[in-house]
């Protein structure tokens, strides 16, 4: 019992993530596709099937600067039913004051695990008239979650009196220019706070292999947990879409080739099947934690992918390490 | 085109001069900041400021945010990346290094980083950590906060980057 304890102590949040990530398994997250409906029904059911697959239900924040269901109302969504969501919170939409409400707020409800990003520009999105913020960069939102989290304390200084728990991602996306500086950037975010990494979609495996030798050059796998992003295309049509729509996408054009050579029926089976293959060779490359698994508009494929990479079963919950997650360390403990 | 863009741009690709130039201005004020603070610094300020304007809106395209730190990230101004980001490039780069926000401009941060690569005395300051923004200095001069130490964090919450050590995970 007291070894348990002193374990227990170890964890920085207690989330499932944290324990899977910890244990030394290859951990898997996936992202859910918020609605654009006030009906919880979608989120439940959406839930329901990747709960099962993977360790952290990944809630957008609007993603792509286009508008949906807030991240906080989905974790609250999620962290009602018993499900672990990984909140992702954009710079773009809000500033510090806001931003620091809301952590504490998703804290209060549950949420053990926030993915801190600067967010796409408004002028991607479906509201491109609308204001940009950009009151604090990635790096700040994670240094200043940091500071309430270890410090106990709001940027301005105030106390808070029962710190939130929160385990901190950040976002990395080693495929596109300055390459030579990125390996940096993630030092600089390990540096303000970052304990996990999701990437952005990794398609380019050679660009990824150099940018990881470079990362273990400076020793940060030993610092963070990387976990790569990874996702299935539909269709060459669709792959092009995203190269050229979505800010930060880099897609070579062997996979492009690829499938326009496929049938049209199976250009879909194709596309699973790459993301399966690329899924495979970055779990042998040293220093990756696991994968993140976004399938925008094709949520029922991320269990097929998952299961066909042969990431099943992941571990039970709720975890044997932490048998009750809600419980509250005393001030004494911290 | 405009005269004084093509100095200033020719000027930020000599990245070296200009850091020549920030550590001469820097050596001239830390000599008359004494005389400045005896004067006043509300007093000097009118005076001071329009003259920084004009250089650094003609160097460096400055945007005035009042708390400069030009020389840490590779003497590009980091208010005129549209995100305003002071840390480094967000992922939304395009392929080509241009900006994710205004397609025909090549990211401040890849040009930024190209040119710390040619600055001996700060180019390693690149990897430090910028606190956010103070929005209050906005349309100061930033030679005088930087002498009255306005631009330094006023919240405490925000702690020197000194301090802070890489946690093994």
């Amino acid at each position: 019992m007291l070894n348990l304890q002193s374990n227990q102590k170890e964890y920085i949040s207690g989330s499932r993530l944290e324990h899977v990530l910890r244990a030394g398994r290859f951990a898997v997250t996936a992202e859910l596709n918020p609605p654009d409906s006030s009906d919880p029904q979608k989120v439940y059911d959406a839930a329901l099937v990747l709960s099962q697959v993977c360790d952290g239900i990944n809630a957008t924040d609007a993603s792509g600067a286009n508008c949906h269901m807030s991240s906080v109302a989905i974790c609250a969504l999620l962290t009602r039913a018993g499900y672990e969501p990984v909140m992702q919170v954009s710079c773009r939409d809000r500033n510090r004051i806001a931003i620091q409400g809301d952590v504490l707020g998703a804290a209060a409800m549950g949420v053990r695990n926030v993915l801190c990003l600067t967010g796409d520009d408004t002028s991607v999105g479906d509201q491109p008239q609308a204001k940009r913020v950009f009151d604090m960069d990635s790096i700040h939102l994670l240094y200043t979650i940091k500071t309430m989290r270890d410090k106990g304390r709001f940027l301005s200084g105030r106390e808070i009196s029962e710190p939130p728990r929160l385990f901190l991602g950040a976002a990395s996306n080693p495929f596109v220019p300055p390459y030579d500086w990125r390996p940096l950037r993630l030092a600089k975010k390990i540096q303000a706070g970052a304990n996990f990494i999701q990437t952005q979609f990794c398609f380019d495996l050679v660009r990824f292999q150099k940018f990881m030798a470079q990362v273990r050059d400076l020793g940060l796998d030993k610092k963070v947990f990387i976990l790569v992003g990874v996702g299935p295309l539909r269709s060459e049509r669709a792959a092009e879409f995203m190269r050229t729509k979505v800010p930060g996408v880099v897609i070579p054009d062997e996979i492009v080739e690829r499938l326009r050579k496929t049938q049209n029926t199976k250009k879909q089976i194709e596309g699973k099947s790459i993301c399966i293959e690329i899924i495979q060779q970055v779990k042998e490359i040293k220093g990756v934690s696991g994968v993140h698994v976004m399938a925008y508009r094709q949520e029922e494929l991320v269990a097929e992918i998952i299961e066909e990479a042969g990431l099943l079963p992941r571990p039970r919950q709720p975890d044997v390490h932490n048998p009750d997650p809600f419980k509250r360390k005393r001030k004494w403990e911290r | 085109m405009n005269p004084s863009r093509s100095i200033g741009s020719w000027l930020r690709d000599h990245p070296r001069l200009l850091e020549r130039a920030y550590r001469i201005t820097e050596w001239i004020f830390v000599r008359i900041g004494s005389w400045i603070e005896r004067i006043g610094y509300k007093k000097v300020e009118p005076w001071i400021r329009p003259v920084e304007e004009w250089t650094k809106k003609i160097v460096f395209d400055c945007r005035m945010c009042g708390q400069c730190v030009l020389h840490a990230t590779g003497m590009t101004c980091p208010m005129t990346c549209p995100k305003n980001l002071r840390n480094g490039p967000c992922g939304g780069v395009r392929e080509n290094g241009h900006c994710e926000v205004i397609p025909d401009m090549r990211c401040i941060w890849v040009e930024a980083y190209e040119r710390s690569l040619d600055m001996p005395f700060y180019g390693h300051e690149m990897s430090y950590l910028q606190p956010p923004v103070n929005r209050q200095l906005e349309g100061r001069s930033a030679w005088i906060t930087l002498l009255s130490e306005e631009d330094r964090p006023m919240t405490t919450g925000w702690v020197d980057v000194s301090e802070i050590n890489i946690r093994s995970r």
